[in-house]
């Protein structure tokens, strides 16, 4: 028998760019498919939303602010170091019980996803903006925005593959976002962190807290300075009062497919801007 | 030029036009108007009514039948009926056929509607005659072409409409309003349950009967007048797919918490407060005459009204001096007069609430000026006004006063100037007056509103989205991203 | 090498979408029966009756002037126009025709209408039909000129041209159509009146591009402008292509609208037209039988 006992990973947090451990303390255990411990993951508390939703918006200016281009090129990053790390996201998949080939499935789906949505970078408003003849001597058009900041509940299966298939078409645009993963979820979103901090993504465009996501949810929706949620991975049990308050400064709410991969997911995170110009001199 | 013989021979002329009032003769109404359900009046089964008045002379225009919950239940299950006996299966070539006969139908009655939305309402005729009708026939004529193309508006998805949808229009365009509702829900091949406001119900009761000549089937449009209870019932009823919405940002909300919780599909188009944008280089006539109809086209009563002017402090003195000149030419009374410029309030309710906001800004400290004008003794007015010495503080220049009320502030540079308008919670529209694109270009880029208008305000079109950001709402009314409100994703090849 | 007299004013911009609208917004104005009598008759009293042609003659002069003095032969009621406004050759025959009347003479001078001559020729053609009895005189700014940018040329002419006047008034026709847009528009007239123009006036009525609402909007905002910056009054004249009362009403109510009721005076106010006062006459013969009358009832003169 070796010397060397395997050194565990230590999950925590993703906020801002850093990896802080929970402000509350608490952890959560998760174990494998079979009852073994993987690890003490962070239990995300109220706090660290409000933080993260902090982070989102101080970077949410600066990352619509890129080039589409550069966004693009960012994205296509994640889904490079993504593809290297495929073993470590295989076996982590398969510690939940899947099959190796279904794991190896997921993560090659997440890494085309991320690349496909990579490419919408300097395509959705060509897609999804118009120029419209109105009646009079006007340039008028529409062209779509980020919305701002948005929370996101991804879904707990398939984790990795749901994650890009929420978070990709929210951030091409330049959104910022706060993930919140369900424990099931929760390596798989922290692994991914790692990921996204090695990938030139800017700190605060995405932040990952995981934890009880029916309990971190509702302080989302009733928080002023989230522009939109993303209910398409959220759990079905969240109080009435909790979705309420979404109206309490007009949220947008996001339900969709967690694994639809299509131009219109990316418009779910998006206003539109219209334009009028006289046509003169 | 022709007209009857005057009188004396050379009297001093001054410009003294008024009145020329509209002849109302046109306008036929009925005494009283039922509920329309299932493509014919029937008595509301709440077996209540209310008087709708002009607000020019507060006399009783008709008596209207006040939908409860039973009566939007019966209006629900006629569009429900409607939506799965025939309209689901009607193809897009026959429902555009529908529309582009509402539209060819209200463009040969649009004297007729506009004198009705004027007398109902308040507004001038020169904007219901020159602006309303026009944009609402527009409107049915625009969504009719869409009806018969909606693979092509929506390439690689597979669309189908939400069923029966409910909408609630406001007192400010109501015309306008349900017709911005009703064509793209009618396109996409949705029922509908409309609900118009409390005090402006005549002009979508007269439209029922274009809807009955038209031959549109029974249910496929059904109206139920009534007040803020009969909304609530229709937001409530558990049989609705979609709603839409337009009115306060208060109700808004309300029509959210309800739908959020159903995770109901839903469109808001709510208030505002918009920045209108002086630079120091703009073209300063056209400018003024911008500002004036930003803030006084319909009295104020738009949601997308440019109700705070942020002028460029190198000019600022000037130009507020300018502005006051011009509006000693604003002609406020008879909304009937074709010389009129700015109408009646709505409702003795709105005037409170505009009297009241106008009394806090003084309270406050901000200065008021406003026009003089002889207002009429019978009805509800407001004199135009500004307010001078607001402070981004002030109520006048946060809250939505939805009256002939501008709060001037001022900025220094381009970066105060986004970060002033943008300092709301609203978002709807925005104004821009510079003669600098690329100044242009950079304020539309930074200004966080759904309508931006580069020299330009106020204006509508069936063919451009209109609506907002933040608590302005959300969903698009008009183009093609309006249309896709009214259609949900099937799933695949279904 | 002389330092430049003119150094160029900032103007501000003018936008081509919102001034049209504006100006075919107020073309929508309704008249109140009772004013519209007082209406026509001012719009006879700003007539500036004009013959302008190679062809005319001390006979066709002698005309127009009895139709200026006396517009209606069978109603005395009817006032006279402003002026008669004819070219230098026929100033004095004008003179002697509306002498005593009130009818002022006005000419064109300063090779009309292109402007393409030497000053001093200008000047003194100017002088010359001040001196045979013009009141008034309409000369043309120089677009060779403006449009090749030398201002100050265009300035010291007008101010030259203004002091050869003495007392005469000057008006200056600026030839919008041939300006390029309404912003050279605007800065043309800042520029005419910055010289001395008593009037700036839109158009010779010699080129197909001729005074439209928009252009006249466009130089009554200038006209406000500069009475703003410099408290004096400077008069408009709209010419070319008016022709009909209902064009002359929208002209008094984009005056009326834009520089306020002072400015509906002959004093500051001009149409320069031929065919209009007949049109305004049968407007009148209406007002006063309440039939719709015919081009029979009108002298053609």
């Amino acid at each position: 028998m070796g010397g060397h006992l395997p050194v565990d990973k230590t999950f925590k947090l993703f906020i801002g760019g850093a990896f802080p451990r929970s402000e509350s303390g608490y952890t959560f255990q998760v174990r494998s498919d079979d009852g073994r411990l993987l690890a003490n993951a962070a239990k995300a508390s109220r706090k660290d939303l409000r933080e993260a939703v902090r982070a989102a918006r101080s970077a949410q200016a600066g990352w619509a602010g890129r080039t589409a281009y550069n966004r693009g090129q960012v994205l296509y990053r994640v889904a490079e170091m993504l593809d290297a790390r495929s073993d470590e996201f295989t076996a982590l998949l398969g510690d939940g019980g899947r099959s190796d080939e279904s794991a190896r499935s997921e993560v090659e789906q997440a890494v085309d996803r991320w690349v496909w949505y990579a490419g919408w970078a300097d395509k959705f408003q060509q897609v999804l903006g118009t120029v419209n003849p109105v009646a009079g001597p006007f340039f008028n058009f529409t062209f779509p925005e980020p919305t701002g900041v948005v929370v996101q509940a991804v879904p707990d299966d398939p984790p990795l593959l749901g994650l890009a298939s929420r978070l990709a078409p929210a951030i091409v645009t330049g959104n910022t976002s706060v993930v919140l993963a369900g424990e099931a979820a929760a390596l798989v979103a922290m692994s991914l962190a790692e990921v996204l901090a090695t990938s030139d993504v800017p700190g605060g465009v995405v932040n990952i807290l995981t934890g009880d996501v029916s309990a971190l949810l509702p302080w989302a929706l009733g928080h002023l300075d989230v522009n939109a949620v993303d209910l398409a991975g959220s759990p079905d049990d969240l109080p009435d009062a909790a979705l309420a308050d979404a109206a309490e400064n007009v949220k947008r709410l996001v339900h969709g497919d967690p694994t639809a991969a299509s131009p219109s997911v990316i418009a779910g995170f998006l206003e539109f801007k219209t334009v009028w110009h006289p046509i003169g001199h | 030029m022709a007209g009857p013989m005057a009188d004396d021979p050379t009297p001093e002329f001054g410009l003294d036009y008024a009145p020329a009032p509209e002849s109302t003769a046109v306008v036929h109404l009925a005494d009283e108007y039922g509920l329309f359900i299932g493509g014919e009046f029937v008595e509301p089964r709440s077996g209540r009514t209310f008087d709708t008045i002009n607000p020019a002379t507060e006399d009783r225009l008709a008596t209207v039948a006040e939908g409860d919950s039973a009566d939007v239940d019966r209006a629900v299950a006629a569009a429900r009926t409607a939506f799965e006996k025939h309209w689901s299966d009607t193809p897009g070539t026959v429902r555009a056929r529908y529309l582009y006969r509402i539209a060819r139908q209200l463009q040969e009655r649009s004297r007729e509607f506009a004198v009705l939305e004027t007398m109902d309402g308040g507004k001038p005729i020169r904007e219901s005659r020159d602006v309303d009708l026009p944009l609402v026939a527009a409107h049915f004529f625009h969504h009719a072409g869409w009806a018969d193309k909606l693979e092509h508006a929506f390439p690689n998805r597979n669309v189908a409409p939400h069923g029966v949808v409910g909408q609630i229009v406001p007192w400010n365009f109501p015309m306008l309003m349900a017709a911005w509702k009703l064509a793209p829900a009618l396109a996409c091949g949705n029922t509908v349950v409309l609900k118009p406001a409390e005090t402006t119900p005549l002009t979508a009761l007269l439209l029922a009967e274009v809807l009955q000549d038209v031959g549109l089937p029974p249910g496929v449009v059904n109206i139920v007048t009534g007040a803020g209870d009969t909304g609530a019932a229709l937001v409530e009823h558990p049989d609705v797919d979609k709603l839409a919405f337009t009115g306060s940002t208060g109700v808004g909300k309300q029509i959210q918490r309800s739908a959020a919780i159903r995770r109901l599909p839903l469109t808001l188009e709510l208030g505002g407060k918009a920045a209108n944008v002086v630079f120091e280089d703009a073209a300063i006539d056209q400018a003024i005459e911008g500002v004036i109809n930003g803030i006084f086209f319909n009295q104020g009563h738009v949601c997308c009204a440019g109700s705070r002017l942020l002028v460029q402090e190198s000019i600022a003195g000037d130009f507020i001096e300018r502005l006051k000149a011009r509006m000693t030419r604003l002609r406020v009374g008879d909304p009937l007069d074709k010389n009129t410029d700015v109408g009646a309030i709505n409702s003795a309710g709105q005037l409170a609430r505009i009297t009241a906001l106008v009394a806090s800004g003084v309270d406050e400290g901000a200065v008021l000026h406003q026009a003089p004008c002889d207002l009429p003794d019978r009805g509800f007015w407001f004199a135009p006004s500004v307010f001078t010495e607001v402070q981004q503080s002030h109520r006048v220049a946060r809250e939505e006063i939805f009256g002939p009320v501008l709060a001037v502030q001022t900025f220094r540079t381009p970066d105060e100037a986004v970060e002033k308008a943008n300092n709301s919670p609203y978002g709807l529209s925005a104004g821009i007056w510079t003669e600098k694109g690329s100044k242009i270009l950079w304020m539309a880029e930074r200004l966080r509103a759904g309508v931006i208008w580069a020299n330009t305000f106020n204006k509508f079109d069936p063919a451009s989205p209109f609506g907002g950001y933040k608590e302005s709402g959300f969903g698009r009314e008009g183009g093609l991203q309006g249309l896709g409100a009214y259609v949900r994703d099937a799933g695949a090849n279904a | 090498m002389n330092a430049p007299t003119y150094t160029p004013i900032r103007t501000t911009s003018v936008d081509q979408v919102a001034l049209e609208a504006r100006a075919a917004e107020l073309g929508s104005r309704s008249i109140k029966t009772s004013s519209k009598r007082a209406a026509l008759h001012l719009a006879i009293r700003c007539i500036d009756l004009t013959t302008l042609e190679g062809a005319d003659t001390p006979g066709k002069v002698a005309s127009l002037c009895r139709k200026a003095v006396r517009p209606d032969a069978t109603d005395p009621a009817i006032p006279h126009v402003a002026a008669v406004c004819v070219y230098p050759e026929m100033v004095a025959y004008a003179a002697a025709a509306v002498a005593g009347s009130g009818v002022a003479v006005a000419s064109v001078a300063g090779a009309f209408p292109s402007g393409l001559s030497d000053l001093d020729v200008r000047t003194d053609d100017i002088r010359s039909a001040v001196a045979d009895g013009a009141d008034e005189i309409d000369i043309v700014l120089n677009r060779s000129a403006f449009l090749s940018g030398d201002l100050s040329k265009v300035h010291d002419e007008v101010a030259a041209s203004k002091e050869a006047c003495g007392d005469a008034h000057l008006k200056v026709i600026l030839e919008t159509g041939e300006l390029g847009g309404y912003e050279p528009v605007r800065r043309a007239s800042m520029l005419a009146m910055a010289a001395g123009a008593d009037f700036i006036k839109t158009s010779t009525g010699k080129i197909p591009r001729a005074a439209t609402p928009a252009m006249a909007l466009c130089m009554a905002e200038a006209i406000r402008e500069h009475a703003h910056q410099t408290g004096r009054a400077v008069g408009f004249k709209a010419a070319g292509g008016i022709r009909t009362a209902k064009q002359a009403w929208h002209y008094l109510v984009l005056m009326g609208e834009t520089l306020g009721p002072e400015w509906l005076t002959p004093d500051l106010f001009r149409l320069g037209a031929s065919s209009l006062l007949n049109d305004i006459l049968l407007q009148l013969a209406k007002l006063d039988s309440g039939r719709y009358s015919g081009p029979d009832y009108v002298t053609i003169d």
